[in-house]
């Protein structure tokens, strides 16, 4: 045994050790993680895309089953990096080994890393298999790819972020479930994924501007088109200013022990 | 050389308002086995979950060979090792895969020769990638203590390690103990069975409602503790105690049917076969016997008795 072990100023190892720990849950199940998210985007292709679709007109300029593909890539990033992100963390608490993570030599911000990191990198790859999948139902175009994938990494660190919030918050599994699903939800339907906001009469687009999703789903979508509801920097501002939001509550929960420190 | 563990008026408070520890000051040595002693609810899961970072201290501070919990926390947890009391796995993975977890998350390099001895020495290895959730309870308590050790610890907190375990797994505790403490590992264990910190320990600390009332070599402990209480059911109720017995300091009990005799288990006589005879010579009759150990409960009596009585 080396005594003369000493303790690092960055635990690294610690991180990567979370990180592969998490990563190796979601490779476990990685078919059924995958298959179900995939099913449902062909099925939104289907009906959206071929079946309503194809009544619809152009909306600038692009046909309506290429312009739902954003939203919906955005959809499923948005809820799954909550889900993961808050059960990744839930979990522990719920089984009790999170004993384990604060008699560590580990910082919050080392923790954060790692499981956020982890949800995020799922969410990221969830991503980008929607999209290959939507490229078998439409041609796609990317008029801006590295913004593409700056939009979707931030989007989805944001959510992990807001996921690990919850799951430190929630006591129960019910708890854990009703964020996702009483408001990020409806907030996605009603945040221009499947139409342009312009499309909406007077006040109702006035409205729909004090929806955070609309900033996410417009910027992603100009990353595609070219164009957008609101404008880039805007959108860009907004995902920013709601990272920061998430990142400073996490810096609160861990300064007091909120829910993890008697 | 210091002291491993040097805890100076060390209290916590709960939310609640309940001071579950009051003021503790408590220096463990270099390599000892540390028994806490004491009943349950008496504050000493609390005590070892301040100094592992698990609840946070209302006042005091702890040093960890030199190093502060808070302040320097990454040194001082780096040395230490817990088994906490209730029983936590990740349920969905293998013994394997969490003890290298636990080495990563202390910031130690893999060795997957350290983790294979660890393993080995907890009789793991040939469950090493059954998934946890299909292992005893036992297993999975053997399961947390590999996950404690797999990096290599210099302290090791045992919070009740043989509570509800059976025989076997009781007895491979100890020899670990002992291969530990031989290895220069630092154990603190808390039970609430007087027997086991007898078996186990160098020193003992006794607590009792969140107080640590004392803090003595094992040996000299035991002896304060051996008492023990003689009981003799009688075979006809006796009035009065026949001046013929003062002698012994019995007491007589349940309306003169049982006599009730207090003896020290260290002391070279203890006066039983003495007190048999006289009995016999007085035609005093009875229908059975037993002995018995002070209980926890006695000692504590007896302990808290003494001091207010040094104290007045
Ligand atoms: N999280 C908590 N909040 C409030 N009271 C607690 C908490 N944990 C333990 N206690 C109380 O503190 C006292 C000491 O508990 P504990 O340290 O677990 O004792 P022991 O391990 O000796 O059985 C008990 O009265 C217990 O009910
Ligand atoms: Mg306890």
């Amino acid at each position: 045994m080396s005594a003369a072990f000493v303790a690092p100023r960055f635990n690294a190892r610690a991180v990567w050790a979370i990180y592969r720990f998490e990563l190796a849950r979601f490779l476990r199940t990685v078919g059924q993680s995958l298959l179900t998210p995939v099913i449902t985007t062909s099925l939104y292709f289907v009906v959206f895309g071929a079946a309503i679709g194809s009544r619809m007109g152009e909306i600038d300029g692009v046909s309506y089953g290429a312009f739902i593909v954003p939203g919906l890539i955005m959809l499923s990033v948005l809820t799954e990096s909550i889900n993961n992100a808050a059960f990744g963390i839930y979990f522990p608490r719920w089984t009790g080994t999170s004993y384990e993570l604060l008699s560590a030599p580990i910082s919050p911000f080392e923790i954060v890393c790692g499981y956020v990191g982890a949800a995020a990198t799922k969410s990221i790859i969830l991503g980008l298999v929607i999209l290959a999948t939507a490229s078998l139902f439409v041609p796609l175009h990317i008029a801006h790819p590295l913004w593409m994938l700056g939009f979707l990494v931030l989007t989805a660190l944001t959510f992990c972020l807001f996921g690990f919030i919850i799951g430190i918050w929630a006591q129960s599994w019910e708890q854990l479930q009703v964020i996702p699903m009483l408001v990020i939800t409806p907030l996605t339907f009603l945040g221009g994924a499947f139409y342009s906001i312009n499309m909406l009469p007077g006040i109702w687009k006035t409205v729909a501007l004090f929806n955070p999703i609309v900033y996410l789903v417009s910027g992603f979508r100009w990353s595609f088109y070219g164009n957008a509801d609101v404008a880039v920097a805007v959108s860009l501002a907004a995902t920013f200013g709601f990272f920061a939001v998430c990142l400073s509550v996490v810096w609160w929960i861990f300064r007091t022990g909120y829910r993890l420190k008697q | 050389m210091t002291a491993i563990l040097q805890i100076s008026n060390l209290s916590k408070t709960y939310a609640s308002g309940l001071q579950a520890l009051k003021p503790v000051n408590l220096d463990i040595q270099r390599g000892e086995i540390f028994a806490l002693l004491g009943p349950n609810g008496a504050g000493k899961t609390t005590l070892i979950s301040v100094i592992c970072g698990l609840v946070r201290a209302t006042t005091g501070s702890v040093l960890v060979d030199g190093h502060d919990i808070q302040r320097d926390y990454r040194s001082a947890r780096s040395l230490i090792g817990l088994v906490p009391q209730e029983l936590a796995t990740e349920m969905f993975e293998t013994p394997l895969a969490t003890a290298a977890f636990s080495r990563g998350l202390f910031g130690r390099p893999p060795d997957p020769a350290l983790i294979e001895r660890v393993l080995r020495g907890l009789t793991l290895w040939d469950k090493r990638k059954d998934r946890i959730q299909t292992l005893s309870g036992g297993m999975k308590r053997r399961v947390m203590i590999a996950k404690a050790l797999a990096h290599e610890p210099r302290v090791l907190f045992l919070d009740e390690p043989t509570a509800g375990v059976d025989v076997e797994l009781r007895r491979d505790m100890w020899a670990l103990v002992r291969e530990l403490r031989d290895a220069g590992v630092t154990i603190i264990l808390t039970t609430h069975y007087i027997e086991e910190a007898e078996e186990m320990a160098d020193r003992i600390g006794v607590i009792n409602k969140g107080e640590l009332i004392l803090v003595e070599e094992k040996s000299r402990l035991m002896a304060k503790l051996g008492s023990k209480t003689l009981t003799l059911q009688l075979q006809d109720p006796l009035a009065l105690l026949p001046p013929e017995l003062a002698q012994w300091q019995l007491t007589l009990k349940d309306s003169g049917h049982v006599l009730e005799y207090r003896f020290d288990t260290n002391a070279e006589e203890n006066g039983i076969p003495g007190l048999l005879r006289r009995l016999h010579e007085l035609g005093i009759g009875f229908r059975d016997l037993n002995t018995e150990q002070s209980s926890l409960e006695d000692i504590f009596v007896s302990l808290t008795g003494k001091r207010a009585e040094a104290a007045a």
